[in-house]
């Protein structure tokens, strides 16, 4: 409920303003709170006098969390092949599991999964638990979900980590939902709360405008899905030990109530993009299709990937899987050059974990030079193309 | 074929940001749109029941103005709108919203689909879709960005994923949520607009519902909110300057030795 404090309630109405939902009033010089309140918590916050307070009536701890000891990563593998965010997991996960003094595992689910156990053991893992069975060769939510979710209520992980990609969002908030359990989705932070060994998950929200930070107080485990190319891997060392587990499921639990029929690679462009270690990307600046196809000669001479900002894929220039940002790809190459891109916020949370960001620019004002380890004030149609040819004459030379 | 489409009111988004000086959220003027995922739901129901026959059934949770979002549903094809609105609703995690809407889908009468945005713009969490279809205990497709083929059984629609796509065949009833690509939502018409002016919105409280109080709201959510603030951007905004030639000649000298 939001309490009103009627005694030191000023009238002011700035909580008024606040609120989106107009559920909150000044009449007769004091604040009243209707039934549109959704508890968001904007007007506690802007109100001057302290006011107004929500009170909190606590959910009752389930069991004892005590119970719960260890730290999981789902290993996400598809196609064959280990997903990059798996190994980058298991180096977040490794440095949680020390602070707690407890084991990292691994679990790996699919069919066929010769020799990556022993990988994901290089990359950090003390344990790892694997299904291989062909009931699991192409991703069903049912499947996977009722594995892991099996896995989990028998051996009770204290915090589960898994990508924040199509797949760990998909099938993750149903493992929460049979645990009865919070999850949190997208973080790009995770940490220790020193007082209790709670794990403080940070995440990005409207579309990025603003950050939060969310615990799990009263249920176990804790679940988050972390963004791809936030986290850093381990370094692989083939010498580490680790214990191999073939876990036994009841069959019923992997029947999938999905066929796929077909498992379809489409784009390796954007595979590209996400693991290129240069990219080189153009947005409203370029002004039209045939300014962006100077984006794309400069990635070719550069040996990059090419990218865009929404406004560039909005306007027809270059398709979806090149966008970057929060409706787009995360990219973290080593160097990362945006050419006529402004900078909102929401192309920024995409790509600001790059080593090296270089803008270029007409508005010196743009957020984009906020991000920039080196910007340039400049028109693109002047600088790109002199780049290129600087970059030209070095590789024939 | 009976299809729900599940709607949410938010604040748009893009508008939304932090004071700097007070690290608070500023929503000051900020408009309450329709999920624009979820438009591209409502849109897809519609398109099926225009192929197949059948209702269209838009459920909200939400304060009581969401009603005037529920009658834009209608103008833009829903035949029937649900609110689900209580005080006692406020303030409730994706694990709150799913039991609500459960609960509140339970009575509305059987179902064959229903459809979901991918996720809402303003927590952008993408959870209560799969949360929903596991509280129903029926199967669950996200990312559907192409429904192919249907019959009274099953689907064929095709999975967006991050490497390419999945076509896959479901067994009715079923939950899906669909990205944009899905398709172009229609402008309300008309004959829907004098439809949405006069129709009726349900109204379903806690009580309706058959609640358990405790799993209600902030009380019932399993996580909380211990911070907020802005990003931090940590750029180090080395300017080049000079003519042209000059700041083309200084990143050269800084890129070459990354490339």
């Amino acid at each position: 409920m939001l309490q009103i404090d009627v005694e030191a309630c000023i009238g002011c109405g700035v909580c008024e303003s606040t609120c989106t939902f107009g559920a909150i009033k000044v009449e007769g010089g004091v604040a009243v709170v209707g039934d549109s309140c959704t508890l968001c918590g904007s007007c506690v916050d802007v109100c001057e006098v302290g006011a107004l307070s929500i009170k909190r009536e606590e959910k009752a701890t389930q069991g004892n969390l005590e119970d719960w000891s260890g730290v999981w990563v789902y290993a996400e593998c598809r196609h064959g092949r280990i997903a990059p965010v798996a190994l980058e997991l298991l180096g977040a996960g490794r440095k949680l599991a020390e602070k707690r003094g407890v084991a990292l595992s691994a679990v790996l689910l699919g069919s066929k999964l010769n020799g990556m156990a022993e990988e994901l053991i290089a990359y950090g893992a003390d344990k790892v638990f694997v299904v291989d069975d062909p009931a699991l060769a192409s991703f069903t939510d049912d499947a996977y979900g009722n594995a892991l979710s099996a896995l989990a209520k028998k051996n009770k992980p204290e915090i589960i980590l898994a990508g924040a990609t199509a797949i760990g969002r998909s099938f993750i908030p149903r493992v929460a939902t049979t645990l009865a359990t919070g999850l949190t989705a997208d973080c790009t932070n995770l940490a220790i709360r020193d007082e209790d060994g709670a794990l403080l998950q940070t995440r990005p929200a409207f579309g990025g405008n603003i950050m939060a930070t969310i615990v799990c107080p009263h249920t176990r485990p804790q679940i988050s899905t972390v963004r791809p190319l936030v986290m850093k891997p381990l370094a692989r060392d083939a010498g580490r030990k680790g214990e191999i587990i073939a876990a036994n499921l009841d069959p019923n639990t992997l029947k999938p109530r999905v066929k796929v029929l077909e498992s379809v690679v489409e784009d390796l462009d954007r595979v590209n993009l996400s693991e290129a270690d240069i990219v080189v990307a153009g947005g409203r600046g370029l002004e039209n299709e045939k300014g962006f196809a100077m984006i794309r000669e400069l990635a070719d001479v550069l040996g990059g990937a090419v990218a865009a900002s929404r406004a560039a894929v909005d306007s027809g220039w270059i398709p979806y899987p090149h966008q970057v940002g929060q409706t787009g790809k995360t990219v973290a190459p080593k160097v990362y050059i945006a050419c006529g891109i402004s900078g909102a916020i929401q192309h920024l949370v995409g790509m600001q974990s790059a080593d090296t960001i270089i803008a270029i620019n007409r508005d010196a004002d743009a957020p984009i030079f906020d991000v920039a380890t080196y910007g340039i004030v400049g028109d693109v149609f002047e600088i790109v193309p002199k780049l290129i040819e600087k970059f030209k004459e070095r590789k024939s030379a | 074929m009976k299809i729900i489409v599940c709607v949410k009111q938010v604040p748009d988004a893009k508008d939304v940001r932090l004071d700097p000086k007070t690290n608070t959220l500023s929503r000051e003027g900020v408009q309450a749109i329709m999920n624009p995922y979820d438009r591209h739901a409502l849109e897809e129901a519609v398109r099926l029941k225009e192929l197949h026959g059948g209702t269209v059934t838009v459920v909200s949770m939400g304060p009581p103005q969401a009603e005037e979002m529920l009658r834009e549903a209608v103008s833009c094809g829903a035949d029937e709108a649900v609110l689900v609105s209580d005080r006692a609703f406020a303030g409730a995690d994706t694990w709150a919203t799913t039991y609500t809407l459960s609960q509140a889908i339970k009575k509305i009468d059987d179902f064959d689909l229903i459809l979901c945005g991918k996720q809402a713009i303003d927590g952008d969490t993408a959870q209560v879709g799969p949360g929903l279809a596991e509280r129903l205990d029926i199967p669950f497709v996200a990312y559907v960005r192409k429904i192919n083929d249907c019959t009274a059984n099953t689907i064929r629609a095709e999975r967006l994923m991050d490497d390419g796509y999945d076509l896959l065949e479901v067994g009715l009833p079923a939950l899906f949520t669909v990205v944009k690509e899905i398709n172009e939502p229609r402008i309300p018409s008309l004959k829907g607009k004098m439809k949405a002016k006069k129709i009726d919105i349900a109204k379903m409280t806690a009580a309706d519902i058959e609640a358990d109080p405790e799993q209600l709201g902030l009380k019932g959510s399993t996580t909380q909110v211990v911070r907020v603030f802005s990003p931090e951007l940590k750029g180090e905004r080395a300017m080049l300057g000079g003519t042209s030639d000059e700041q083309v000649a200084q990143l050269y000298e800084k890129l070459s030795p990354l490339l």
